[in-house]
């Protein structure tokens, strides 16, 4: 996994985003997979790593024994009725990968979009998988499912003539029927598939379709399942419903920190059918029904003690001071020295830049419905990360993994923040007591309180450049929020980029393009800023500093269409642009952004900012789906604008204080500016995935653009929270 | 405490057996398991709750089960007719205005409610009309898109 690699390697500090493959031990017998599936045909696909096991113990063996490899990524099976089944331990949460990857398989496999259904994030039926985040479903997980589907198609082949008595290369698979040259005979995916009861392994030489012979991948399909959502009938955790479920509810500390003093819960259990739960510092209750469990943990009397704890005010001086007992660090190694290149600057500059924590804020808060049966474990819950949900089950009630199952239904998104498993281990522990299924659904308070945070930070810059517009000097620090998206694409002789792990005051973690936001922030603040300072166009400025092409191509694209530096903006309002590269993806944004007199709502003195126009190019290699791809890209950047003019979240003394939506401002549809979305589409690169990356551009092109309508920079995200002072 | 036992659902009058305080959005989901309407904050500012009483868009998360009562109640389980899409979820599929689509029924209930006192709404109308929904996802765009095109108006193909 070259990918995931140079993730660690290079940059990414592994508290944020967890990259450990766990030592999992896969052993399925190939009379298991018989029994799973009855009759058909099943293609197993080893990981990578196996495959390399494989060719290192030489090839002996494989597909003989009975024994399987014991990493596998995937498996397809085709069933008697010719309908394919795909399985993947990646979940859907709204990026749209079901129907993505759903694409690919039919793609390699020659048969209809609608005969192949994938089935994914469930712990029983689906190969291990780290988790569903990185942005690396598209780049790791399809080209796998299209290896199986390509070597099923090979073997179909093989096995049809056989049975047409043709030459395997005089028959060809279109729409799912097997066909000759004349067409004189025929056979259905079903007709060869009938009757059969066979598992193969893939060989790991099997070529996969390149983008420009794709024909149902590359095409704008629709969500393969949207009918469920329009209709309401697709079952998300919190709609399942089990025989004899009860509801939870769990009684949350006073604050972050606090200590147990004293319980008593006599009121609540007076209720009638209402257990309380209580096991160390844990305190829940089940109850037939949502109210009574509401009533009766709220009838519930604790005492706890809480410590001092840090407020917004202290934030970025706390985080300047180095991590105790933490991994991480990380940065690229110096090039150059800093002192030589401020040497031969004609203008230096040192500016900081601040990020506030914010909330993802899911619409779907963290569910779960437990439900014991002896021993085993059956756990429904939103999770990007099903397995390492089974292993917090695991670990938590101290049973074998094998007696844990976590199915995770496509989920009311994520973004990040749902790489956690503490709602289903409540849920589990109140079943446990309750001995029957119990429902958890944690309400938007708790969500924006008990979930984690995407980490605040600061970032130091230090620059030197020469009146022609040469950067010559760059030293980066970021303290806490990550090294994601720190390197840079300016070509640049002396820098010196690091990151400095710190100890937050708010439990953080994962989030939508990480740490990315605020490096391409302070970034392409700073970048700006120096354009200005040599009197140089901030497109012109960019160009003449960056050589990567594919950068260059999107700045290029972004700005034709945006119509940079043929009109001047009106009054009022200002442009901004922004460049930047991740996760494989390579993006430019132009903004305009209108300043208008405040609203009644806010404070008089202060004027609106209202980003009223986005232009964004984005390459990823070969695009899978644009109609997708163009919607992810259009609501990575109105999420982005929110943590761009007002996001925030205040806390004091261990507790949240603003934990609604009516204090927690997120974007609606009047912040949702008119966007038009450049699609670079390289078939010529392998497709890397588009999840993330676009959200990074948005915010330094709206600051850039503040400052080209006001002369004011502002360095802060959010940038405007409380509306634009103006003197 | 008064007690509510019967509701007309989507056309239909169904027996329950709840205390009027109860909120709508908990007798639909855990009583009905009408679970298309769904919890997204219970404080009325997300949305993802709406129905429609006697036709008006309303957050069932903050209505007691006593307000609806002897009311009409639509969910978004009740807007196919004969097992057929209605043009609001046709267009929402065409116009992709979703990704995760948790807010979607509620999206499409708004939507319905302000398609019913204004046919043809201009862009602004539908932002002003469909502000208290909220898309964590961000298809707010598309979301427009497919109301001008349930309305017979969309100006432009949404770029596929």
């Amino acid at each position: 996994m070259i990918e995931e690699q140079s993730l660690v390697n290079g940059i990414e500090p592994d508290r944020y985003e967890l990259f450990e493959s766990q030592n999992y031990n896969f052993h399925f017998a190939r009379r298991d997979f018989i029994k799973a599936f009855g009759l058909g045909i099943v293609f197993i696909v080893p990981a990578a790593r196996a495959l390399a096991q494989q060719r290192g113990q030489g090839e002996s063996g494989r597909g003989a024994n009975e024994r399987l490899p014991n990493d596998i990524d995937a498996w397809i099976h085709i069933n008697e009725d010719g309908g394919v089944t795909a399985f993947t331990g990646k979940v859907e949460v709204g990026q749209n990968t079901r129907t993505t990857m759903t694409q690919s398989v039919a793609d390699e496999l020659h048969v209809p979009l609608d005969s192949v259904h994938l089935i994914m994030g469930d712990t029983d039926l689906t190969p291990f998988d780290m988790g569903t985040f990185g942005s690396r479903s598209t780049p790791t997980m399809a080209p796998q499912l299209r290896k199986a589907a390509a070597a099923a198609r090979e073997m179909l082949i093989a096995m049809a003539a056989a049975q047409l008595q043709v030459e395997p290369k005089d028959l060809r698979i279109v729409d799912a029927r097997f066909l000759n040259h004349d067409k004189s005979k025929t056979l259905t995916l079903a007709e060869v598939a009938k009757g059969r009861k066979l598992v193969k392994v893939i060989p790991d030489d099997i070529a996969i379709t390149q983008p420009k012979d794709w024909t149902i991948a590359g095409t704008s399909a629709e969500k393969v399942d949207a009918k469920n959502f329009v209709t309401g009938k697709h079952r998300y955790t919190s709609d399942v419903k089990r025989e004899g479920m009860l509801y939870g509810k769990v009684v949350r500390p006073a604050t972050f920190n606090a200590t147990l003093v004293s319980v008593d819960a006599k009121a609540a259990e007076a209720i009638p059918g209402v257990k309380v739960v209580t096991d160390g510092t844990f305190i829940g209750v089940v109850a037939p029904d949502q109210q009574a469990a509401t009533k009766a943990a709220n009838a519930i009397a604790v005492d706890w003690k809480s410590p001092g704890q840090p407020t917004n005010a202290e934030l970025f001086d706390l985080l300047r001071k180095p991590a105790t007992g933490q991994r991480g660090g990380g940065g690229s190694r110096p090039q150059g020295s800093i002192t030589d290149g401020l040497a031969a600057a004609d203008k230096k500059l040192e500016q900081t830049y601040t990020v506030q924590y914010i909330a993802h804020a899911p619409l779907e808060p963290r569910a779960a419905v437990a439900e014991w049966n002896g021993d085993k474990l059956t756990v429904w819950t939103g999770s990007q990360r099903p397995f390492g949900v089974k292993s917090e089950l695991a670990e938590a009630f101290h049973i074998p993994e094998n007696k844990v199952r976590v199915i995770v239904p496509d989920t009311g998104s994520g973004y990040g923040g749902k790489h956690t498993g503490e709602c289903a281990v409540e849920a589990a522990r109140l079943a446990k007591a309750a001995g029957k299924p119990v429902k958890l659904v944690w309400t938007r308070e708790e969500e924006f309180t008990w979930a984690y945070f995407r980490p605040a930070g600061v970032i130091d810059i230090k620059s030197g450049v020469k009146n022609d517009g040469t950067i010559t000097a760059w030293e980066f620090h970021n303290y806490n929020s990550g090294a994601s998206g720190i390197q840079i694409k300016y070509d640049i002789p002396n820098n010196d980029i690091r990151f400095h792990p710190s100890n937050s005051p708010l439990r953080q973690g994962s989030y939508r393009g990480l740490a990315a936001t605020a490096n391409h922030f302070a970034r392409e603040s700073h970048i700006d800023e120096l354009a200005h300072a040599v009197n140089m166009d901030p497109l012109e400025f960019r160009l003449k500093n960056i050589k990567d092409d594919r950068l260059r191509d999107v700045l290029q694209a972004a700005a034709k269409s945006f119509g940079w530096g043929k009109a001047k903006p009106e009054r009022g309002h200002g442009f901004g642009i922004a460049c930047g590269f991740e996760k494989g993806g390579y993006i430019a944004t132009c903004a305009e952004v209108a300043i208008e007199p405040p609203s009644d709502k806010e404070d008089k003195t202060n004027k609106r900012v209202r980003v009223i126009r986005v232009v964004e190019a984005f390459e990823c290699g070969a695009v899978v789906n644009p109609l997708h791809l163009r919607n992810q890209i259009e609501g990575a950047i109105t999420m982005a604008i929110g943590g761009a003019l007002f996001e925030s979240i205040q806390f004091e003394n261990g507790k949240i204080l603003n934990p609604h939506f009516a204090s927690y401002r997120v974007p609606r549809f009047n912040d949702s500016p008119a966007i038009e979305v450049v699609l670079v589409n390289r078939k010529d690169i392998p497709s890397a995935g588009a999840g993330e990356t676009p959200i990074v551009g948005l915010a330094p092109a709206v600051a850039n653009a503040i400052f080209n309508a006001t002369g004011v920079r502002l360095r802060a995200l959010p940038l405007v929270p409380k509306g634009l002072t103006v003197s | 405490m008064a007690k509510v036992t019967s509701l007309n659902v989507n056309g239909k009058k169904l027996a329950v057996d709840v205390d009027s305080t109860v909120s709508l959005l908990a007798v639909l989901r855990n009583d009905l398991d009408l679970t298309g309407s769904k919890y997204g904050c219970g404080e009325g500012q997300c949305g993802a709750c709406t129905v429609l009483l006697d036709g008006v868009a309303t957050r069932s998360c903050i209505t007691q089960v006593g307000r609806a009562a002897g009311k009409q109640i639509t969910t978004i389980e009740g807007i196919e007719k004969d097992g057929k899409l209605q043009p609001l979820q046709e267009a929402f599929i065409k116009a992709d205005a979703m990704q995760c689509a948790y807010c979607t029924s509620g999206m499409i209930m708004s939507a319905s409610a302000l398609l019913s006192r204004n046919p043809k709404p201009n862009r602004e109308e539908i932002v002003t009309g469909m502000n208290g929904n909220i898309c964590r996802c961000g298809t707010y765009q598309r979301i427009v898109e497919a109301i001008q095109i349930a309305s017979g108006q969309a100006t432009k193909e949404v770029a596929r």
